[in-house]
């Protein structure tokens, strides 16, 4: 379509200070009015589309942490089915992160996914590149090369950046092109071979513990760093209350520092570890599911505004390398096609937070971090929305997932909101046949 | 209008579950169960002729994927008491090496139509990874750090039959509580049965959050020791030391070692336990570990038993049954 009218629906765009019922237009590609009862004259020769007042418009949610498994462990997940898993999940865009096979340190793996990701033609994908060469942790990587080729940010996802010293070079050099440090906060030494939080359920299952500091710790030193060099450290998936404090003290420091929290982390704690299914490997992931006090922190960060971001840290593995022993299996779990049910579910009806804020959360200020297009709905900015059927219930089958991956906890698990449907550049790419909205997908 | 009833725990004649994964998973009625059967039990281990058909006709497959003596002979000679057949899959000549998965592993054994798997593994979890994908009952013989619950009943049994009961009995454990799947058995098995649990050890080898599980934990040895009616100590093994738990064996022994000194803080009728192998020297003083207050053979004696107990009730004996036919 080359224009059309989103008419009758919630508008929320908090960029723009809008919520309430408005209309709006989308013309090549590109928002050209936002307003109250736009006369339905503005679409001639393109389309009106009615929303019942039932239906939320926000600007597109954008996913900062998934793992695209491409290039390399196409077995996991390609480009092509995480974006479909991206669309169908209500994402607009996703942040690949570069552990790779090969690792995203050069422009010929950039270009790649790039080229991957046009071909699918659904969700926006912005790579991350790495912050040093094979994520080895000694020698930093090509990264003016990697902001040339499109990549937004570094990071050493899966470890941290080894040394304090190499952060500080990576913070330092990587400020030249504006691209944050996006930091997998652990201490490698705390964490040893841990697999699980350290704590009670991890002395009673006799499985490894990786305490809350070993994330506040790395934490700690990178604001640190931020603080003395001016750089922007982004700390990923954070779970532990601990760290969260030393995110709030950095930001009251003023210093440039982000955080963003996956939704498991601020939903379930380590007592799914032993039921309903004990030992189920899809409870395993890095971080790890913590105790309630880091749960109910993540929420309060939340709600008072210290978290930034939600991302889903979307780790898509084969049932085959989960299906083994707890402590040999690798961490993590899908989160692209529950993120917004379980956010609308436990965050905005739950009362934590409510919806203008959420959007914020998943889609304004991961633009404003990865300095990218979207997060608003403002004249002119890509049309990359999100339509929300916030009361529309939904029971989670994993047998559904449009990801190659199932490796989900929340199998079954029943939420109170859904993505209806997923605009990206003003096509729509992909709608929730049980939403009720009068809207196709479009090929291509 | 309701009225409120009494309820009465009768006793158990038959375990609900169709494993043995843990202790945890047991109320205190099977487990007292499971203590009575044994009792039966250990009656034909001191008969001229140890062997009763109870299990004829059945194949029991021990699977072990971590170095066992001990465990594995007391399997085996409890099996063969009960006239099962026995088969050893060991981890050095198992399909394991060929990069199988564990499932896979299991799945081929479980379709020759094994009656039960004893499983030790090195991997906390494991033994109910297969419980979920197999019929057979699965026994779990040892799994990682977790849980060895064939060892606590026959701990709990040996203290049975010393002290007449358990509740109320104060019972010291010492030693590497971090690493140590006998402990938690332990702990889950004389909580639940009303013991006074005192857990002692390096800071560095306990595991945070211990005390969750209804112990009271202390770095004194002699306020573990004190008035204790159980002194249980747990195997250090070398590796701890390299791992930097604590700095040198010898300095372990003078602050954590077991000896006839500290011993004297307990009560006079004492007995001492240790699930072995020992390292003499490390953790116990030879004069303990062989003096009288030692039952550390009694408890191998009685392993026998306890998993002839364990192997019977699972294959579907009941307490009422004739098992000495």
């Amino acid at each position: 379509m080359m224009k059309w009218l989103l008419k009758g629906g919630r508008v929320v765009d908090p960029a723009n200070g809008i919520d309430g019922a408005y209309d709006v237009l989308v013309s090549d590609g590109v928002i050209a009015k936002v307003g109250r009862d736009l006369p339905v004259s503005l679409a001639e020769g393109g389309q009106v589309i009615a929303l019942s007042p039932a239906f939320v418009v926000c600007p597109g949610f954008i996913d900062m942490h998934v793992h695209l498994r491409e290039p390399g462990q196409e077995h996991k997940e390609t480009v092509a089915t995480g974006v479909a898993s991206a669309v169908a999940g209500g994402f607009t865009a996703v942040a690949c992160m570069p552990n790779t096979k090969p690792v995203n340190d050069n422009a010929g793996v950039t270009e790649l996914i790039l080229k991957k990701a046009a071909d699918a033609g659904l969700a926006r994908v912005y790579p991350i590149g790495a912050v040093s060469r094979g994520q080895q942790g000694e020698q930093l990587a090509d990264i003016a090369e990697l902001k040339a080729a499109g990549c937004v940010a570094i990071s050493d996802d899966g470890h941290p950046v080894s040394t304090a010293l190499l952060a500080r070079r990576a913070m330092e050099y990587a400020g030249m092109f504006k691209m944050p440090l996006i930091e997998h906060c652990e201490d490698p030494s705390l964490k040893g071979d841990g697999v699980v939080h350290e704590g009670p359920m991890a002395a009673s299952l006799g499985l490894k513990g990786i305490p809350g500091i070993a994330e506040a710790i790395t934490a700690g030193r990178d604001i640190l760093i931020a603080e003395m060099v001016g750089g922007h450290v982004h700390v990923a998936h954070m779970s532990a209350w601990t760290t969260l404090e030393a995110v709030r003290q950095g930001k009251s420091r003023g210093v440039n520092v982000t955080c963003e929290v996956a939704p498991h982390h601020f939903t379930l704690t380590d007592a799914l570890l032993a039921a309903p299914v004990p030992y189920d490997t899809d409870t395993k992931m890095n971080p790890p599911l913590r105790e309630a006090k880091d749960r109910d922190a993540m929420l309060a960060g939340i709600r008072d505004g210290s978290v930034d971001v939600i991302a889903t840290d979307h780790a898509p593995h084969h049932a085959d390398e989960k299906h083994v022993e707890y402590d040999r299996a690798p961490f993590g779990i899908v989160g692209l096609e529950t993120a917004i049910p379980i956010a609308l579910d436990t965050l905005v009806h739950a009362g934590v937070i409510r919806l203008p804020r959420l959007v914020e959360l998943m889609s304004v200020n991961p633009a404003r971090i990865l300095n990218v297009p979207g997060g608003s709905l403002a004249e002119g900015q890509v049309a990359d929305i999100t339509i929300l059927a916030p009361e529309q219930s939904v029971t989670i089958d994993k047998t559904q997932f449009v990801s190659k991956s199932k490796n989900t906890p929340y199998h079954g698990w029943t939420f109170r909101g859904v993505a209806a449907a997923t605009i990206v550049g003003g096509r729509v790419v992909y709608v929730n046949a049980a939403s009720g909205l009068a809207l196709t997908a479009e090929g291509r | 209008m309701t009225t409120p009833t009494t309820e009465v725990a009768l006793p158990a004649t038959a375990l609900r579950g169709k494993d043995l994964l843990g202790i945890a998973e047991l109320t205190p009625e099977e487990i007292l169960l499971i203590l009575d059967t044994t009792e039966a039990m250990k009656e034909i281990s001191q008969r001229q002729i140890k062997k009763v058909p109870a299990l004829r006709g059945r194949t029991v497959v021990n699977l072990f994927f971590e170095p066992s003596t001990r465990t594995r002979t007391s399997f085996e000679i409890a099996e063969k008491r009960l006239s099962a057949d026995t088969l050893g899959v060991a981890v050095a000549s198992s399909s394991v090496v060929k990069g199988e998965t564990l499932v896979d592993t299991a799945r081929n054994i479980e379709a020759m139509g094994p009656s039960m798997i004893v499983l030790r593994h090195a991997s906390s979890g494991a033994p109910h990874l297969l419980a979920r994908i197999c019929k057979s009952p699965i026994i779990n013989a040892g799994d990682g750090l977790h849980e060895h619950p064939t060892q606590a009943l026959l701990d709990a049994f040996t203290i049975r039959e010393r002290k007449g009961r358990i509740a109320g009995l104060k019972v010291a454990i010492v030693g590497d509580l971090l690493h140590s799947r006998v402990l938690r058995s332990n702990v889950l098995l004389l909580t639940k049965l009303g013991a006074d649990v005192w857990v002692c050890g390096p800071p560095t080898l306990i595991p945070m959050g211990l005390q969750a599980m209804g112990v009271t934990t202390t770095t004194s040895v002699d306020a573990a020791v004190e008035g204790a009616d159980v002194v249980m100590m747990l195997r250090i093994q070398l590796e701890r030391m390299e791992g930097g738990f604590f700095p040198s064996l010898r300095e372990y022994f003078t602050v954590f070692g077991m000896t006839e000194a500290r011993l004297r803080r307990a009560k006079p009728d004492v007995i001492v336990m240790h699930p072995g192998p020992i390292n003499r020297g490390v953790e116990i003083s030879s004069d303990v570990a062989d003096g009288p207050y030692s039952v550390i053979l009694d408890q191998v004696a009685n392993g026998v038993a306890a998993r002839m107990a364990v192997l019977y009730l699972l294959a579907g004996g009941g307490a009422h049954d004739e098992v000495v036919a």
